[in-house]
């Protein structure tokens, strides 16, 4: 695969105009998680109201890859369940981890299978991680409460 | 080329039993040829997905001449033992490698006696060594001084150092330029009566900035203070003299000057050195040990407890015998000129910024920029960095070990591109044609 083939339409539009943005109030857990190899950072905020994630809000620097991957689980996991949105955590770990080599399912993942060709560059795959991890820290947080 | 005499080079085999200063002998100016010494190194054959391997990241990581890694390789295979402690054939021959390679490197580097240098893991080490030792002596209120534009190694130990004894840390801010801000700091009053440490890179890894060392000694001398000198990214490019550089302490990697991983260097003034504490306590450090207590061996072994870095000990003295071979001015002086073609080429295109210095005044042989793309995005240098491998161009992304330096110019990393005896002008060529293409490939996309 070419690396020009990595940076698909989707995962630009992401990066350029990134979906839910900002940090917003109310909230109930908020993390910070970071790479410090090429320095990503992501300040997430999660808000849920019974079992549903009401709100994900976040403050990101960072690659087009990590922060196109943020945009897109935010649009994956608002106003669903949490057992829906750590389940879509499940299954994308996975494809990132498949080395390119597991099929993923559009229904559920949606516009995150463009990131199925990162999983082909392992110097790429916490970049696409950062803010699943983030989202899944805030949740184990936010429950904890 | 090849230390046992290769045809391009006049060189000596054993430098073990030269006498100090006579290296200069057999330094006779020679034509610096850039493909000869390419030749040297094998990994530069490499290619990346059919295209040749074009490797601008030696201020990360330099790569090895196949004399080092022979070097390292004899020393396992046929003079492996340890050191100081097996009386034995091998032991004794391991034991003179390891020295012989200490009093190579006190002459490289202009110490007056190799006692003065101390070998480390890195430089990292090194500096924590600096930290560790010169902070048994400190006090509450005390305080010690670095730079934004420290690597983080030059940061952290001091901070650390500052919390464990209540001393307050303060440091050069630098101009929009990338120079140390002097006028600032002397406005500031930054050195004063209670400045015990001064500690300073003396070429910076992002900036490329190289720092008048003499002049901060001077200044932090008059106050009374220690000087350290995180020279990792000086001594691979520069021809540096310890005893007219004017510090206390200087650290610096073996790896980034064409030497092996896993050994660094603290040279220090030997009354110094003599004076100060033990940092990691064990076997080779010691004098005598008994249950109620025990005494230590003197510089520079006070400092190097355990089993030394010995084979890398080894690979170290046979990369700055390469370098010296080859001419410490005559490196420089082909750093500064691709440096200045990197810069040109860099300023020729729209849409790259440079940090630090623009110009080849008191600059080495690391570039740091960003990039925007026609319509005044950002392209992250993660992918930059990204698009150049597939290019077969090596750079590094991110803050390079320097955030607190990004911070300061505003911005969240940068793409670096670094240079070394290796580089070529087409090298520099295929960076510039390819940063044009990355920059067009975002901007098309959007």
């Amino acid at each position: 695969m070419k690396v020009e083939e990595l940076y698909q339409e989707i995962i630009l539009d992401h990066y350029r105009s990134k979906h839910h943005s900002g940090l917003r109030e109310p909230y109930q857990a908020e993390v910070q998680h970071v790479n410090p190899t090429c320095g990503d950072e992501v300040r997430l905020r999660v808000h849920l109201v019974g079992d549903t994630v009401s709100d994900v809000s976040y403050e990101s620097v960072g690659c087009s890859i990590s922060q196109a991957s943020t945009s897109v689980m935010a649009d994956l996991v608002i106003g669903h369940d949490v057992a829906h949105g750590l389940g879509l955590y499940e299954e994308f770990l996975t494809m990132m981890q498949g080395k390119g080599q597991i099929e993923p399912n559009e229904e559920r993942l949606e516009d995150g299978i463009a990131f199925a060709g990162v999983a082909k560059f392992p110097a790429r795959v916490k970049c696409a991680l950062i803010g699943w991890s983030a989202f899944r820290d805030a949740i184990i947080q936010a429950r904890a409460q | 080329m090849s230390l046992d005499g290769g045809p391009e080079y006049p060189v000596t085999t054993d430098l073990s039993d030269v006498a100090p200063g006579s290296l200069a002998l057999v330094e006779e100016p020679i034509a610096f040829d850039v493909e000869a010494i390419r030749a040297d190194f094998p990994i530069l054959e490499r290619t990346v997905g059919g295209t040749p391997l074009i490797y601008l990241d030696s201020a990360n990581s330099s790569q090895k001449p196949r004399v080092v890694v022979e070097a390292v390789e004899d020393h396992y295979l046929n003079h492996n033992a340890n050191v100081a402690r097996a009386m034995h054939m091998l032991g004794a021959e391991a034991t003179e490698a390891f020295e012989g390679a200490r009093a190579q490197l006190a002459q490289f580097i202009g110490a007056h006696r190799s006692e003065e240098v101390v070998f480390t893991k890195n430089a990292s080490e090194a500096l924590n060594l600096c930290a560790y030792t010169l902070g048994a002596s400190l006090r509450p209120g005390d305080e010690i001084v670095i730079s934004v534009m420290e690597h983080h190694s030059n940061i952290v130990p001091w901070q650390l150092l500052a919390q464990r004894t209540g001393a307050v840390l303060r440091w050069f801010d630098v101009t929009d330029e990338g120079r140390l801000d002097l006028d600032k700091a002397v406005a500031e009053g930054l050195l004063n009566e209670r400045t015990k440490i001064v500690s300073i890179a003396y070429v910076s890894n992002v900036l490329g900035t190289i720092n008048p060392i003499s002049q901060i000694a001077a200044l932090g001398h008059a106050v009374g203070a220690t000087v350290v000198v995180d020279a990792s990214q000086a001594v691979p490019q520069l021809a540096v003299n310890m005893a007219d550089l004017g510090a206390d302490l200087v650290a610096f990697t073996g790896h980034k000057m064409v030497g092996p991983t896993g050994i660094g260097v603290l040279w220090g003034r030997y009354e110094l050195l003599a004076a100060l504490p033990p940092f990691l306590g064990g076997g080779e450090m010691i004098e005598v040990v008994t249950m109620a207590g025990s005494t230590y061996a003197p510089p520079p072994h006070r400092f190097e407890a355990g089993t030394p870095p010995i084979a890398q000990a080894v690979g170290l003295s046979a990369a700055a015998q390469y370098l010296s071979v080859i001419g410490m001015n005559q490196i420089t002086a082909h750093e500064r000129e691709i440096t200045g073609y990197a810069l040109e080429g860099l300023q020729s295109l729209p849409g790259v910024t440079v940090l630090g210095p623009n110009e080849l005044v008191d600059r080495g042989g690391a570039v740091s920029f960003t990039l925007t793309a026609a319509d005044q995005q950002p392209i992250h240098p993660h992918d930059v960095s990204h698009l150049l491998d597939s290019r077969g161009i090596a750079v590094r992304a991110g803050h390079h070990c320097a955030r607190p330096l990004h911070e300061r110019f505003g911005v969240q990393s940068s793409t670096r591109a670094s240079f070394y005896l290796y580089t070529t002008r087409a090298e520099i060529d295929a960076l510039i044609e390819s940063l044009d293409y990355t920059i067009a490939f975002f901007g098309r996309l959007r």
